[in-house]
């Protein structure tokens, strides 16, 4: 990677988060009326730092990163929010603008290699491309760049030439992440980006996107489903559901210290590889209809701790005071120096915890 | 939404149905309302006038008539046609899908080996060895034009052999025929009627391409014959256009309107083919262009927009505070 | 490779069926054409011609599998029988050189069709509900609805007729023998303007439409959203990776439709006297040559099967999965 130079981290501002995300807002647009399908979500993801947004297929996570992207195909519309990327506002831009802001600073990698490939280009072409279209260098650089690339990922550069049906799944998506670190974008959006391999692969891959990150810096959004990948991977994790946050707070702290009962289901539905053994417990009942969702809070009619409240007014994400946490989890709370931009404390959207817990608002 | 509700409700298969609705119409009560197609009435190759809206052929006959009878015929051939074929290639494609190993090599090579072989020299081979006539005709284009629906119907048979209840039945004991006609086919309702509508098109354009020439009953009005006529007495050379136009016009409008209503079934079935009016009618409210990249619309925008006018559904009117 | 020949394979047995089928249908047909064919031709043919048109309409006392080897064996050697209309001509001879006016005719106007069909198609899926794609389709529907040879019948009366821009009729001057001369191609490309012209117009909107239904399902694919999220021009993106997918399902569509849209250009080709193998398709309706009938059924045939396997071979060029 001697040519390319090193992430933008040298335009950065202190106390400015890379990728800032404000109530932003999506919705389908159908013959029966819109369908909102990302509703008020916020979240921050600071440099270096990996954000994890998790949540069942459906709840919108994949759809609020394609949104911060601009890259939701119709009949999607961003109806509210804000998206600032370096200060820049990524809803305002125009399409040569954002032609011209894809990949270089956020790229993507995708959940399935097999159907992010063109199967009727090579490798190659495929790396080469986005580097010809964004560099000015010729395509005898670009492939050479290409090369390069495919090391780095500890794949030989005889697979230039490779279509993606003549490499192994492992192999496929080392090559996405080859592609996707083309350009040496400071940000990723990881979507899923293990669960069509199997676990000794996923383990592999998961570890070489560990050490790429520590060699070149750049910060991951994370998308999965799978809370226990982003105990090991996240510094912050956001929990979505039914197109909401409803609860957002650093890995450990949201391990150890669950609040919202939605979090908590969602732990107790994954066998603990450590610790008692437990009774793996599903969540009752099943997502919403995004179509005519439930009032209030939109997990209340799956929710075993539900109050009055909860059916009627819709819980606002509020902080969670510290003493609390400190009562909670003991001694492990936000550390002072924590890096800038990252989520600090524990914020929750929940009646119930807000209660029990107390509170002070955002 | 049952698949003939939707149907219904589509803009394309209206269009089409109302269209088609009209020559069957025609078809059935027309004759009875012209004047003989058949017989000598008037100045021949007359030009078109008040009299005689069409004009008349060479033969002194009217236009009219000719195009009005011809579509009796040709319709009732087509549409007759179009259920054999339909039958037939329903029949083989489920049994090759459903029983697959050596069933289905063998009726699949021999859907695939019709598929090849061009329709028309085969057809002009057989008809001209049969009886010229309509029975013949339909017999010719029967044999020439199931193999399309087997290869559809055998692939769909192939997915739906796949699922849960097709599994269910056959651990339950039904029988094999019971399974094929009773589970699987209501399956495929949308499939069935796709496939009849391109065999009465494929049916109604190689019919008027046979009798074209001379393969037909000349002796009878169809639209067919009625072009056979115009070519063979030199419709192009006298300049008489409206012997030729008419008919022309008329097959054409039939295929369109059973095309249309082909359109609107994949548009039902593949809710990707579906317009995005909608969409583009929302964002263009707001006063954005529709692009490529996801457009933003700021708040409200979507819920004040006429175009969702009847919008219920909750999400911005309760809850954006 | 092997998918190549593997479908090589398949085309000799839709060979075989073919000839067999051409074999069994005047023996099995109704009536009694044989005898017929046999009382027209007494006195008129050789003796050893006779034997040979009594052997391909199964006039002799032989048992029929006899009959059919014999009449296969003919076949391989070329000999088709003899031709009523052109008699004495054989039948092999009277084909051979309408084929080739066929090959062009039908070739040039298959080839133009498709490549327009598909490039509207491209155009139409991707840049859906523009003023391009509310016209486009429904209008090449509409066209494609008439039959083939009518569309001819309306170009030949408007541009030839009463405009006077094209040649009516045949595939070249009169006064031009056949050559590889400029002048005479071009001679030949003009008098194809129409007959070709009302082809292409009568079969664009099945490419067109079918393509821009595959380019739509290919449009929402991920390798397509991540060619966007590249940053990608538009042009690459919808030509290297969505149409370049999308053309795969429509050359294999192309190859079955072959045959279909040959059989419409054999009934244009009557309407000009165009003098290809439709033209002497209906000669030989007109005079009752069977012999030509079906030998004209067999070298269609045979052409529609070979220029499948060219597409088969593109197909391999175009799909890098069809070549391992």
């Amino acid at each position: 990677m001697s040519s390319t130079p090193p992430p933008a981290a040298s335009r950065a501002r202190p106390g400015e988060p890379l990728l800032s995300v404000r109530d932003l807002c999506v919705e389908y647009v159908t013959p029966t009326g819109p369908v909102r399908a990302v509703d008020r979500v916020s979240f921050e993801i600071g440099r270096g730092q990996v954000f994890g947004l998790a949540g069942e297929s459906g709840s919108g996570k994949s759809t609020a990163a394609m949104a911060a992207m601009r890259l939701l195909q119709p009949p999607a519309v961003i109806t509210g929010g804000e998206v600032h990327y370096e200060g820049r506002d990524v809803l305002a831009m125009g399409e040569d603008e954002l032609r011209a802001f894809r990949w270089k600073e956020i790229a993507l990698v995708f959940q399935s290699a097999m159907n992010a490939l063109n199967p009727v280009l090579t490798v190659g072409a495929q790396i080469a491309d986005v580097i010809e279209r964004h560099e000015n260098v010729s395509s005898a650089q670009a492939l050479e760049r290409a090369a390069e690339l495919l090391a780095l990922v500890g794949i030989e550069s005889s697979r230039l030439r490779s279509y993606p049906h003549q490499l192994s799944g492992g192999m496929r998506q080392r090559v996405v992440i080859a592609i996707a670190l083309a350009l040496n974008p400071p940000l990723l959006f990881m979507d899923e980006p293990t669960t069509a391999l199997d676990v000794v692969v996923q383990k592999e891959i998961l570890q070489q996107i560990a050490e790429l990150k520590e060699r070149l810096g750049f910060s991951i959004l994370f998308i999965t489903h799978d809370l226990s990948l982003m105990l090991e991977f996240c510094d912050t994790v956001g929990i979505l559901y039914a197109g909401r946050l409803c609860e957002v707070a650093p890995a450990k702290e949201l391990f150890a210290n669950p609040q919202h009962p939605y979090t908590r289901g969602l732990m107790r539905s994954f066998p603990e590889l450590h610790g008692p053994k437990q009774r793996i417990e599903g969540i009752p009942g099943s997502p919403p209809d995004m179509r005519s969702p439930p009032s209030g809070c939109r997990f209340h009619p799956r929710c075993s701790v539900a109050i009055p409240v909860c059916d009627q007014e819709q819980p606002q994400l509020i902080t969670l005071a510290a003493p609390a946490l400190a009562r909670a989890v003991g001694a492990e709370t936000d550390t002072p120096d924590a890096p800038v931009g990252q989520q600090r404390g524990h914020r929750v959207a929940c009646h119930v915890a807000a209660q029990t817990a107390g509170s002070s608002d955002v | 939404m049952s698949f003939f509700r939707q149907l219904l409700s589509n803009r394309k298969a209206n269009i089409g149905l109302t269209l088609l609705g009209v020559f069957v119409l025609i078809a059935t009560i027309g004759p009875y309302l012209v004047r003989d197609a058949s017989e000598f009435l008037t100045t021949p190759l007359s030009p078109p006038d008040s009299e005689f809206w069409l004009g008349s052929t060479s033969q002194g006959q009217d236009v009219f008539a000719q195009t009005i009878v011809g579509a009796r015929t040709s319709l009732l051939i087509g549409f007759l046609v179009g259920i054999v074929v339909v039958a037939i290639g329903a029949t083989v494609g489920i049994a090759a899908g459903f029983f697959g190993g050596w069933v289905d090599d063998v009726l699949s090579l021999l859907t695939n080996v019709f598929l090849i072989i061009p329709g028309l020299p085969l057809a002009v081979v057989l008809a001209a060895y049969l009886e010229a006539g309509p029975v013949s005709i339909a017999f010719v284009l029967i044999l020439t034009g199931w193999a399309w629906n087997a290869r559809v119907i055998r692939a769909q048979t192939l997915s739906l052999r796949r699922k849960d209840f097709v599994a269910a039945a056959i651990v339950a004991g039904e029988s094999r025929l019971r399974i094929m006609f009773f589970e699987i086919l209501p399956n495929m309702t949308s499939l069935i009627v796709s496939g009849f509508i391109g065999a009465t098109v494929y049916a109604i354009g190689a019919q008027v391409g046979l009798e074209f020439l001379a393969l037909g009953d000349v002796s009878k009005v169809t639209w067919g014959t009625n072009l056979y006529w115009a070519a063979n007495n030199q419709a192009l050379l006298t300049e008489s256009w409206w012997t030729i136009v008419p008919t022309g016009v008329c097959v054409a409008l039939v295929g369109f309107a059973l095309v249309m209503i082909n359109f609107a079934i994949d548009e039902i079935t593949n809710p990707r083919l579906r317009s995005e009016g909608g969409w583009k009618a929302v964002v263009r409210a707001a006063g954005v262009t529709p692009g490529f990249s996801t457009p933003v619309l700021r708040r409200g925008s979507l819920a004040d927009s006429n175009a969702l006018a009847d919008s219920s559904a909750p999400a911005l009117s309760k809850e954006a505070s | 490779m092997t998918y190549i020949l593997r479908r090589l394979g398949f085309y000799l047995i839709a060979a075989w069926v073919s000839l067999t089928l051409n074999f069994f249908i005047p023996r099995f047909a109704p009536g009694d054409p044989a005898s017929a064919l046999q009382a027209r031709f007494q006195g008129k043919l050789e003796p050893s011609a006779m034997a040979a048109m009594k052997v391909a309409f199964g006039l002799t006392d032989e048992p029929l599998h006899v009959q059919y080897f014999t009449y296969v064996k003919n076949l391989l050697r070329g000999d088709l029988g003899t031709s009523i209309a052109y008699f004495p001509a054989p039948v092999s001879e009277v084909i051979g050189k309408a084929l080739l006016w066929t090959l062009f005719l039908a070739g040039l106007a298959v080839l133009v069709s498709f490549a327009l069909g598909t490039l509207l198609g491209i155009l139409t899926a991707w840049k859906r509900g523009s003023w391009l794609d509310s016209v486009a389709p429904p209008t090449f529907i509409f066209l494609g609805a008439f039959p083939y040879f009518w569309m001819a019948m309306l170009l030949l009366y408007a541009l030839g007729f009463v405009g006077g821009w094209f040649p009516l009729l045949h595939a070249h001057s009169s006064h031009l023998s056949p050559s590889l001369s400029l002048e005479f191609i071009g001679d030949a490309l003009y008098h194809a303007v129409l007959p070709a012209g009302s082809i292409v117009i009568a079969s664009l909107g099945g490419w067109l439409l079918s393509m821009r239904n595959t380019m739509i399902g290919v449009l929402s694919e991920d390798y397509i959203t991540m060619a966007q999220a590249k940053g990608l021009s538009e042009r690459r993106v919808m030509l290297h990776y969505a149409a370049r997918n999308a053309l795969l399902p429509n050359v294999t569509g192309f190859g079955m439709a072959l045959g279909f849209v040959l059989s419409g250009s054999l009934l244009t080709e009557i309407v000009f006297s165009y003098p290809g193998q439709g033209y002497l398709l209906f000669e030989a309706v007109k005079s009752q040559d069977y012999p030509l009938m079906q030998g004209l059924f067999l070298s269609i045939t045979v052409a529609v099967l070979a220029a499948n396997w060219l597409v088969d071979i593109a197909y391999v060029w175009l799909d890098p999965r069809t070549r391992s």
